[in-house]
This record gives C-alpha cells, structure tokens and sequence, in this order.
C-alpha cells in the first residue's frame, strides 16, 4: 500500500504539513518496502485558484491509496474520493508517526471535507 | 483568529461606512477591503501604503500581425468573440477585454501566431492605517476575476494578523452575490448584512442570506437608516428571524454620516446619534462572536 | 438606440434612474435589467411575466468507456475546472468557462458538452414598458454569459434602456458592450466622486459616449462639477437631495410623484441623449467578412417555456 503524507520536511522525522492543496510537500511512502519518495509541491504552493485540485492530481497519479493530512476542503476531498483514495484529515505529529498510527488502526477515515474553500 | 465579514447584497446601504466605525472601534485587528470593484475604505482610513504588489491572474490571447495568415481559424474557434479582423489589413486581432485566456485560439492556430502572456489585472496594498493595518487592491479598469484578487488579500490579510498576533480580520465585502462574495465570505467566522429599508434592499437582503446559509456562516443584520421606514425595517427583521439570521440593532438616517465622510473620518470619530447606534451595534456583535467557538482554519 | 445607465458604486439611483426613465420615454421601450446578480427594476415596475426562460452554458461531459484518463482534458484547462485523476477527469462545472478546450484536446473524442443552468431570463410587460430581467441562481459565480442573454432579447428597434450591474469588472463590461450611450449616476460625496472616476475609466476604455447624473445633489458641493469641467464630461442633470424622495424609493413608490419637476427634466435628459447620439449612428455596421459559423457558449437550456406566473 503505498500512503501519502503532508510534510513540511523532507524525511519521516520531519513534522507533517496541517495543509493539504498548500502542503510544503508530499512524503509517498511505500509500506512494502519501508521506502519513501518526496514529491515537491511549489507549484501549487503559490497557485491563487486550484491547489487543492491539482494537489490532488498528484497523489492520484502517484498511485497512493489513502493521504494522510491535517485540512482538506470539498473540492479536493470529491477528487480524492473520485479517485477512490481514502483521507485521514486532522492528523499531526511527525510523518512516521502519522503512518504507524495509521498502521495501528488508531486514524479515523474522513467522510467529508473539514475545511471550507477559499478560492472560488 | 476570528474573521468578520461585513456585506450588504445591495449596494450603497452604508457598508463601508459602518466597517469604517468598527475599525474604529475593535481591537487588535487587521483591515481588509474586500471591494475591490469600487474600494472606498481608504477613502475614509487614509492608509499609508508600505508595500504595492502587482496582481496578475490569467492570460491573454495577443495575435502576432507578422505571423497571421489571416485563416480565421481562432476567430471560429473563440467562443467568446474576442477576435475579430482589424481595418483592412489582413490580419487578426484579440480583444483584450473580451478574452477570457482559456488558450484555445492559441493551441489550434496552424501557423503558432499567437502568443499566451500572463495578464495584469490590478495592483494591491499593504497600507498602515490609524487603525492598524489594512489590505486593499485596485482592480485594472475593465479587469476581470476580482473573486482571485479577493482571495488573495484576504490570504494577505491573514498572515499579517498570524504573523503580529492580531484577533480578528474585518473584512468589508463586495455587493451582490457572485463570485467576489463568495470568496469574500467563505471560511469566515461572522459575517454582518448592512440593509436599509427599501423594497430593492430587502429582496436582496433574501438572497443574500440564503448565500450565507448556503456556507453556514452564523450571520446578523443591521438596519441602516431604519427610520426612513420603519415598516420595511421590521419585516426585514421578521425575515431575518425566520431565517435564523440575529438582529443586531438598527442605526437611524443621519446626515452626520455624510458629513464624516466627506471630512473623511468614520461616524463614531465623528459623533452623532447613527454613531452612538453604530457603537451599539458593534457591542452586539461582540457578544455574538466570542460566544463562538474559535475556529481556526489553517 | 441602446442607453445603458451605469454607476461605480451601487446604491447611487441607477435603478431609480433607469424606471423613470422608462416610463417617460415617448416611445416604445425596453428596460433590460442586467443586474442580474440582484435585479430589482421589477419591484418598482411589477411586470406581468409572460415568458421566462432557463439559461444554460456549456460544460464538458466524460464517456468513461473511450476515456484513457490521459490528463490532456485538465491539462488544457485554464480555469482548474478539471481535475485530472488517474481514473479520469472530474469536472467541476461552476469553475467551467465554456470555452470548449477540453472537447477539442481529448483525444479519443471522449469528451463532449451538455447545458448547464445558471438563471433565468424573465420577460413581461408593465404598461407600455417591456421588461427583461435577467435572474442568476445563488451561489452561482459567473454572470456575463445571463447579461449577454438578457441582452439578446432586447428588441432590433426603439429604445432599449440597460440598468447595469455596479462596479468595473466583467459584469459591467458585459453590460455596457455595445451600447450608444451610457448615463454614469453618482452622487456629490468622496465615496461618489471616487467611483465616478472608475466608472468615467470603464466607458472611456470602451470607447462609449456618456454623461453625468448628479444625484442627491447639495446646493453649495461642487465636487462632482469640478471633476466633470475639468475632464470636460456633460453634467446632464441634478437630482435634488431629497428625504422625500428617499421616503418614496423605500415604499417603492413611484419618485416621479414625489419630486414634481423630475418628469419634464427626464424628459430633457432624454431628448439630449438622442442629439447626442445622433441620427442611428450607433447602428453603424462594422466593416467585416461574412461572419462564419459561431459556436456559441450562451445556449437556452431547453426550457423555453410561456408560463404565466
């Protein structure tokens, strides 16, 4: 299974990005093999319109199964959800953190976004 | 950090000048002129401007006369008549007001003769004010998507109240219902409705209600020069009972209030009965607001 | 002849402006109220709705069975309304600007458009006034496509007057296109002259004739005539500041009888309007080849109806 988590660091150690569209970065990391990849995300970090979008965009075509993240807004989670990815909002700590308690059953699945949209 | 939104749906209600007495009146807070079609707030706040940003959003489709082969191609393809020949040359040309820059002229024109370049649509501020700081925009004449330049002051806003510590964002919105209210009121914590007491103002004051019942923002009217008519003031306020919308007092027709504005200070600067109303108002609200739960949206 | 009566900043007497004006025009007039976003010529005109119409623009659809989810679609797409997942686009229709792109990129023919609604088009007679009034539904964002359909229904002939919707942007440019003339209301305070001075910027860039009314006018403020003697823009007439009047407008009465002299003085405006313009100059046609096939992005969305509600 490989999951995605908002980081404002580069490695497990680093504490997690609360934002989802805007998060400094994405940790992909793959539970099979222990690995992990970063995937940079400047370009929607300064996007006035879409971030959540094209943030979205990216973990699907990153072929993650579920994001790990502190806020996502509706239009981002109806993506994520098309995409048939599972989200875990109001999640913080570090990123191994995030993903052992993921592993530990102790995340709870969001049903629906926790955050309003601000670009319209 | 609460934000408060000030709109009116109508405009000309008064809104400004009321934002402009609760700039006066509130605390630790940043200012943020929502407005930005017709922005008046620094006409009465008399901001410095520390800081001037451009604000660019979109394209614009500009043809290449050297290049054209003059196919109509794009002139078919623009769904938005933009482009049209020019005197009796043989070539085309963009409108820039009219174009929308969604780039299909320029993917499909068979000689490459259209360039895509980013648009310039405004300028917004940074300003300090005698009330503390304030964010504020000049939309370009004729400029479109003033709901991504609302957004992004308000983001502005809000990371100078992160950054200096301060409580509360008053935001002073734009009339009507579309798309810079919209990004004017959502993710707000409040948002206070400025009617008066017209047949035109209570038919908007309808729908714009139901806009923020649609975002499910806690939301209070204030009657504005409530005397011209006191019959439409109360079924403004039966509305607004109905509609789980708070009342948050009325403020009397005063022509104190064009008087502050053309010596440019707000009402309660000022003084006069609509002040002391204005103030009472703003004492509503502030009960009405830190009873709320603090949401703090990223 | 198409007269258009705009304002920077709402609330000045656009719409005030705009009835009476209808009701004095000698001859046959529509009044087309392209405030669509809060159209309200109707509360003082009570128009008997004949014909209403929903509105409709284009947005894209996905066939999933010939889609290869390659992303071209949101790619292409300025206006983030496609978001390009590895199952397949997902449309967002309220971000959707119609401009057909994402049909015409896809390369498996996958993608193709239906209607969507976004208001109403209304239409009815109040007295000799045709009314037509565009309706945009809440929480819809975008409003130029309804003002462009309200204005198509507007009559080849006679006098159609716009009430536009307030500010400088895209609405109001939608609004004033190709108008003969617009009227700028304001009123004599800074929060009015500023305004004025963005709404002068807008008709000028448009290259559209105009004048001034100066509402609630004070004896003794001169700042709007300064401002138009020195930019040389005719004051066309003053309406006096009035708490009659106000009373009147609340009521939704008519102003004409509240303020007796209005009526000659619309009048006048009126007629100097039509000197102003001249002999059908407006009607002018533009130098240009034969127009070739358009696809247009404002389409009926198919329920033209004559209701009588």
């Amino acid at each position: 299974m490989k999951i995605i988590v908002t980081s404002l660091g580069p490695s497990l150690d680093s504490p997690m990005d609360v934002r989802f569209g805007r998060a400094a970065r994405f940790i992909l990391f793959d539970d099979e093999s222990q690995g992990f990849q970063i995937i940079e995300n400047t370009q929607n970090l300064n996007a006035a319109q879409g971030a959540g979008l094209q943030a979205a965009e990216i973990v699907s075509r990153a072929g993650a199964e579920c994001v790990l993240t502190g806020h996502c807004g509706p239009k981002a989670f109806k993506a994520l959800t098309a995409a048939g990815i599972r989200i875990y909002t109001g999640v913080d700590g570090t990123v191994a953190e995030a993903i052992d308690r993921l592993r530990a059953g102790q995340l709870k699945q969001a049903e629906s976004a926790d955050s309003q949209g601000h670009a319209f | 950090m609460q934000q408060l939104a000030v709109i009116s749906g109508k405009g000309g209600t008064g809104k400004t000048s009321v934002v402009a007495c609760f700039a006066a009146l509130a605390g630790e807070k940043v200012l943020v002129d929502c407005d930005v079609d017709a922005a008046d707030l620094h006409l009465v706040l008399s901001p410095t401007i520390l800081e001037t940003h451009e604000f660019r959003s979109g394209h614009v489709a500009r043809i290449r006369e050297e290049d054209c082969r003059f196919c109509g191609e794009c002139m078919e393809s623009c769904r938005f008549d933009a482009i049209g020949p020019v005197g009796d040359g043989f070539c085309y040309q963009v409108d820039p007001i009219a174009c929308e820059g969604c780039r299909v002229c320029v993917e499909f024109c068979p000689a490459q003769a259209i360039d895509f370049e980013e648009r310039t649509c405004g300028e917004w501020f940074i300003s300090e004010t005698s009330h503390g700081p304030m964010v504020h925009a000049r939309l370009g004449i004729a400029a479109e998507n003033s709901g991504k330049l609302v957004t992004t002051i308000r983001q502005a806003g809000h990371e100078i109240a992160e950054n200096q510590g301060r409580s509360l964002l008053l935001i002073d919105g734009p009339p009507g219902i579309g798309c810079p209210v919209i990004a004017s009121i959502t993710g707000t914590d409040f948002v206070l409705v400025v009617a008066e007491p017209t047949l035109s103002s209570l038919h908007d004051f309808d729908r714009v209600i139901s806009l923020t019942a649609h975002f499910r923002i806690p939301t209070a009217v204030c009657v504005n020069k409530w005397d011209l008519n006191p019959e439409i003031t109360r079924r403004i306020e039966q509305a607004a009972r109905s509609r789980n919308v708070s009342i948050a007092g009325r403020v009397r027709y005063d022509p104190a209030v064009t008087q502050a504005q053309v010596k440019r200070l707000s009402t309660v600067e000022y003084g006069g009965q609509a002040a002391d109303d204005i103030r009472k108002v703003w004492e509503r609200i502030r009960a009405r607001t830190t009873g709320l739960v603090q949401i703090d949206s990223h | 002849m198409k007269i258009a009566i705009a304002s920077g900043k709402g609330g000045t007497g656009k719409t005030t402006l705009a009835v009476n004006l209808a009701l004095v025009v000698p001859e046959a007039v529509a009044l087309l109220d392209c405030d669509v976003e809060e159209p309200n010529c109707h509360i003082f005109l009570a128009p008997t709705v004949d014909r209403s119409e929903a509105i409709g623009v284009m947005v894209p659809v996905v066939d999933p069975d010939r889609c290869l989810a390659c992303g071209s679609c949101s790619h292409f797409c300025q206006y983030h309304a496609i978001a390009g997942l590895d199952t397949g686009p997902l449309i967002f229709p309220e971000l959707c600007h119609s401009c057909g792109g994402c049909v015409r990129v896809c390369p498996t023919g996958a993608m193709s458009e239906t209607t969507r609604e976004i208001g109403l088009v209304e239409e009815g007679w109040a007295g000799p006034v045709r009314v037509i009034q565009g309706r945009l539904r809440i929480t819809e964002a975008s409003s130029p496509p309804l003002i462009r359909a309200v204005k198509k229904r507007a009559p080849a002939d006679g006098m159609t007057l716009i009430d536009c919707p307030p500010g400088t942007s895209c609405p109001v440019i939608a609004a004033l296109r190709g108008v003969d003339f617009a009227i700028l209301v304001t009123e004599p305070t800074p929060f009015g002259l500023h305004d004025l001075r963005l709404a002068v910027g807008t008709v000028r860039t448009l290259n559209i004739a105009f004048g001034v009314v100066v509402n609630r006018a004070q004896a003794g403020n001169r700042s709007i005539h300064e401002y138009c003697e020195a930019e040389r823009i005719p004051i066309l007439l003053e309406v006096p500041d009035s708490r009659q009047v106000a009373e009147a407008y609340s009521k939704g009465l008519s102003v004409l009888d509240a303020l007796p002299g209005l009526r000659g003085d619309l009048d006048r405006l009126y007629r100097e309007i039509k000197i102003r313009v001249g002999p059908e100059t407006g009607s002018e046609p533009r130098e240009c080849p034969a127009p070739r096939q358009k696809r247009s992005p404002d389409q009926p969305a198919g329920r033209d109806s004559q209701s009588q509600s």
